[in-house]
């Protein structure tokens, strides 16, 4: 559906401020587009400047890097930042925080125990020998192993799309287990067998389904499915 | 409505700011073992060096020959002789090792078949004193701030540091806690974001590193959170701002939009091009063309724009030429900006050119500090370290970067002087042991912030205000970028001084529509739009001042460097009546222990 400067389309949105609101509710805004390409987040900023102040999200880089606006837009995880409007091809854009995730106010949610579920997986580089004065040597290959890995951005759009993630409180869910395949499969990295040692539970690798949702979810393509069949085959390898 | 909550905590040191020179401070206070919080009003890998691309300047010589001697060339060069030469000899000497330890730390750079860290050609950077293009910035693909952002936070998870490192995210930095009799910072006052409530810190010492603030400007290449708080504090407290009339215009922001695409494009051989389809850059740089300093690409595109071969309907911008390097290339060399290129334009640059406009980016001044990154008072004859008091990364101005910086050197000044302000942080509190300011018991939270806390009750219980911040914040934004951009001159510079007397006056009428304590981002952004009327104030105030072109200050009225009268740095203070007061500090031209580089006049 293309849309052009004036024309308009709703954003239902959900709406919950704990301090006044006994239940969450939604509410709906008319944005207007004022240029070809208008983001969902540009939407959402002209509801907040020029309708209604109090309208709450998190948003920073508005250019996909910082991972602060993830929500869910028309039953899609993604970033608001980087998510055409027009892209959904409808008139009305239904947007709620993400799945999952405690809220704390409109689409603003509690990032807490998805932060200390990826220190878990101690998302470090860990050196057991002294580095060299130089930098360390890597094969161009042996770099290119970390591409795919290396580019999350945190955003927790694929942990709160996960239906092991909503059923398993304790689930490290996909965000921490990719970050954890980003140190695994770093040659420089010599702290494997801890990182390996935190993931190989019931609630790690093995809580994983292959149910995919957290591939679609991700606004930058990666994709965590694979780097936990990753952990999982390692884990496997170091064992038999 | 309820009072408003104060708590009360104690720290060796508060560090305000989580991006790359805030993180790298906090390595080194942690790293000695000294409680540290840091404070940030976004959690620390969503900060703004994560927007980072191209890369970080080293002379690694990685690819063909290179010496840290050049590297600082290009610097004084570069930043046109009005920088700090023995922060800049400290600056360039030290980044091969910086580079060394980010790597140790994990960074995934790219590498070449060798296994050494890649490096790629970027403006401005030369060899032998100008002869010939560098190879000196290393990069993790064009996602090189993001690398770094996240190493550098990883490394404060590590068992060693992550002990002794306390994050505040989403606390709201507000006030500078001064002694004012002893003149040294005792700590700082926020506002949690997420319960509402007014939280004081004090310690020994403060660092500042909240990075840059060109989110007064339409086009811009900055984050929401870019909005100048540290500089803010720093002019409440009574601390200048040292050359705020030195904007940086990057050449390549995306056209509509101001999001960058990196200069890393043109470093792999990408070029301009105006509507008649030629490589203009030849005429304003003939030696190195499309990799010239970005004041003088900013200046050729504006030029063109001028002189009617602007592209589009409106002929008012260029366009990035770089399907030639191939798609294959691209998406492997510079996949962010195939991404970015394609969301905001509908441009797949594989194929067809990015429609390009300059964009604001980057403060080339800032809190004044010396080669030690603490921040100095000018004294008349000399500056004069305030105990306690350091800033690192773009909030500061140490000169490394002069009137105009470099591509890829910002990364590495974050590392450079946020480890230099926190590892002199730690010998300063370590080894000079200085009393712990004013005993505990003696602290009455209203004492303190009693200021601030009236403040935010006011607005609190105050109506919502006759102005909408919203419309002085767009007008704001247009005039500066109407007034206070690539070319000023005095009757526009003048006027945009009335209209920030103006937006004062409007902003006093503002008020608060959401009464709610948890997580109200509207009150944040009350303070944002205060800061960025200050920022506004001191830039534009400064370029009315500065009578000569220099770096990215460029007068059409006086088009020419004037050295006999305007080799001097520029400190700026604001009064308590709002009034700015402006003296003039020399330029430390002397090295550590390099020859002092001459000015001469810059041809690229
Ligand atoms: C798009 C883009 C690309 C760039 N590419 C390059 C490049 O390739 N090479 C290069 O060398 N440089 C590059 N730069 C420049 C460089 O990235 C920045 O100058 C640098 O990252 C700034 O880092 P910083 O640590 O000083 O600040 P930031 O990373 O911006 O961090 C500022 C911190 O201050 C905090 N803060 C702000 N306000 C408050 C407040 N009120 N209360 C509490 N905390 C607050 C923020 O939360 C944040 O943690 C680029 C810049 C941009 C915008
Ligand atoms: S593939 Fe695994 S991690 Fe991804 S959504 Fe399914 S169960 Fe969750
Ligand atoms: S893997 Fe993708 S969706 Fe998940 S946190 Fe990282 S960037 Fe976000
Ligand atoms: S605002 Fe940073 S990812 Fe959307």
């Amino acid at each position: 559906m293309a849309l052009k400067e004036g024309d308009k389309v709703v954003f239902k949105i959900f709406r919950y401020d704990p301090e006044k609101d006994k239940a969450p509710y939604y509410k709906d805004y008319e944005v207007t587009i004022t240029r070809t390409g208008m983001m969902v987040l540009d939407g959402l900023n002209q509801i907040k400047w020029e309708q209604d102040h109090t309208l709450t999200y998190r948003r920073s880089c508005r250019e996909g890097v910082c991972g602060s606006d993830g929500m869910n837009i028309n039953g899609v995880n993604t970033v608001s930042c980087m998510s055409h409007i027009e892209d959904y091809n409808a008139n009305v854009l239904t947007i709620k925080p993400l799945p999952g995730f405690p809220i704390i106010k409109d689409l603003v949610c509690d990032f807490e125990d998805f932060f200390n579920k990826y220190y878990v997986v101690k998302p470090y580089l860990i050196e057991k020998d002294p580095p060299p004065g130089r930098e360390r040597l890597q094969s161009p290959e042996d770099r290119a192993k970390l591409d795919g890995l290396y580019e999350c951005i945190l955003c927790g759009c694929c942990s709160s799309s996960c239906p092991s993630y909503w059923a398993d409180p304790d689930y490290l869910g996909p965000s921490a287990m990719l970050n954890a395949a980003r140190f695994v499969f770093d040659t420089r990295d010599q702290g494997s067998d801890e990182r390996l040692d935190a993931v190989n539970s019931i609630h790690g690798v093995w809580r994983c389904h292959t149910i995919l949702n957290c591939i679609s979810a991700c606004p930058k393509e990666l994709n965590p499915t694979k780097a936990i069949a990753g952990l999982q085959k390692e884990i496997l390898k170091r064992k038999y | 409505m309820a009072d408003i909550d104060v708590r009360i905590e104690e720290f060796d040191v508060v560090i305000v700011g989580a991006g790359g020179a805030g993180l790298a401070a906090a390595i080194e206070t942690g790293g000695s073992k000294l409680k540290t919080a840091v404070v940030s009003e976004v959690y620390p890998t969503r900060s703004h060096t994560v927007s980072a691309q191209g890369g970080i300047n080293a002379a690694l010589a990685n690819m063909d020959e290179d010496y840290w001697i050049w590297h600082m060339y290009d610097t004084v060069k570069g930043g046109d002789y009005i920088g700090d030469q023995d922060a800049m000899e400290f600056f360039t000497k030290n980044a091969p090792k910086t580079i060394i330890e980010l790597e140790h730390w994990g960074m995934p750079f790219s590498r070449i078949e060798n296994g050494k860290a890649y490096q790629r050609a970027f403006g401005g950077q030369t060899r032998n004193f100008g002869e010939s293009l560098a190879h000196r910035a290393v990069a993790c693909s064009d996602r090189s701030g993001h690398a770094m952002l996240h190493t550098l936070f990883e490394r404060t998870l590590h068992q060693d540091i992550a002990p002794y490192v306390s994050y505040y995210s989403e606390y709201y930095a507000l006030e500078l806690l001064m002694d004012k009799e002893e003149r040294r910072p005792i700590g700082i006052v926020a506002w949690d974001m997420v319960n509402g409530g007014i939280h004081i810190f004090f310690s020994y010492a403060v660092i500042f590193a909240t990075g840059g603030n060109t989110r007064n400007f339409r086009t811009n290449t900055n984050a929401h959170v870019n909005t100048g708080i540290g500089w803010t504090m720093c002019l409440k407290a009574g601390i200048a701002i040292k050359d705020p009339e030195f904007i940086q215009f990057h050449p390549t922001g995306i056209y509509g939009v101001g999001n960058l695409i990196t200069e890393g494009v043109r470093g792999e051989g990408g070029y301009l091009l105006n509507a008649k389809g030629e490589r203009f850059m030849k005429t304003y740089a003939p030696h190195v063309l499309d990799l010239a300093s970005r004041d003088v690409v900013s200046r050729g595109m504006a030029m063109e724009v001028l002189e009617g071969r602007g592209v589009g309907p409106k002929k008012d911008h260029c366009l990035l030429k770089l399907d030639h390097l191939g798609h294959d290339f691209i998406m492997d060399k510079l996949p962010g900006i195939w991404e970015l290129a394609y969301k905001f334009v509908g441009v797949d640059c594989t194929k067809d050119p990015i429609p390009v406009q300059p964009t604001a980016h980057y403060h080339m001044g800032g809190i004044p500090t010396n080669v030690d990154a603490e921040v100095v008072d000018w004294d008349g004859e000399k500056e004069v370290p305030i105990p306690g008091l350091y800033a690192a990364g773009e909030c500061a101005c140490a000169s490394v970067h002069g009137g105009n910086r470099l591509g890829c050197n910002s990364l590495l000044d974050l590392v450079v002087t946020g480890k230099q302000a926190g590892r002199n942080c730690a010998r300063w509190i370590i080894e000079e042991k200085p009393v712990f300011p004013n005993p505990p018991e003696e602290f009455i939270a209203d004492k303190y912030a009693k200021g601030i806390i009236d403040r935010i009750k006011g607005y609190y219980e105050g109506g919502e205000g006759t102005v909408s911040m919203d419309a002085i914040w767009e007008d704001l934004r247009d005039t500066m970028q109407e007034n206070v951009s690539v070319f000023r001159i005095e009757e526009k510079i003048a006027a945009q001084v009335k209209k920030l007397d103006e937006y004062e006056k409007q902003f006093k009428e503002v008020g608060l529509t959401d009464k709610g304590l948890t997580f109200n981002t509207e009150l944040a952004e009350i303070f944002d739009l205060e800061s960025l009327l200050y920022v506004s104030r001191v830039e534009t105030e400064a370029a009315l001042a500065r009578k000569e072109s220099r770096g990215a200050h460029s007068r059409d009225d006086y088009p020419e460097r004037d050295d006999e009268n305007w080799m001097k740095h520029t400190f700026t203070k604001i009064d308590e009546n709002g009034k700015v007061e402006i003296e003039y500090v020399p330029v430390r031209t002397k090295p550590l222990t390099a020859p002092t580089f001459q000015p001469k006049k810059r041809v690229y």
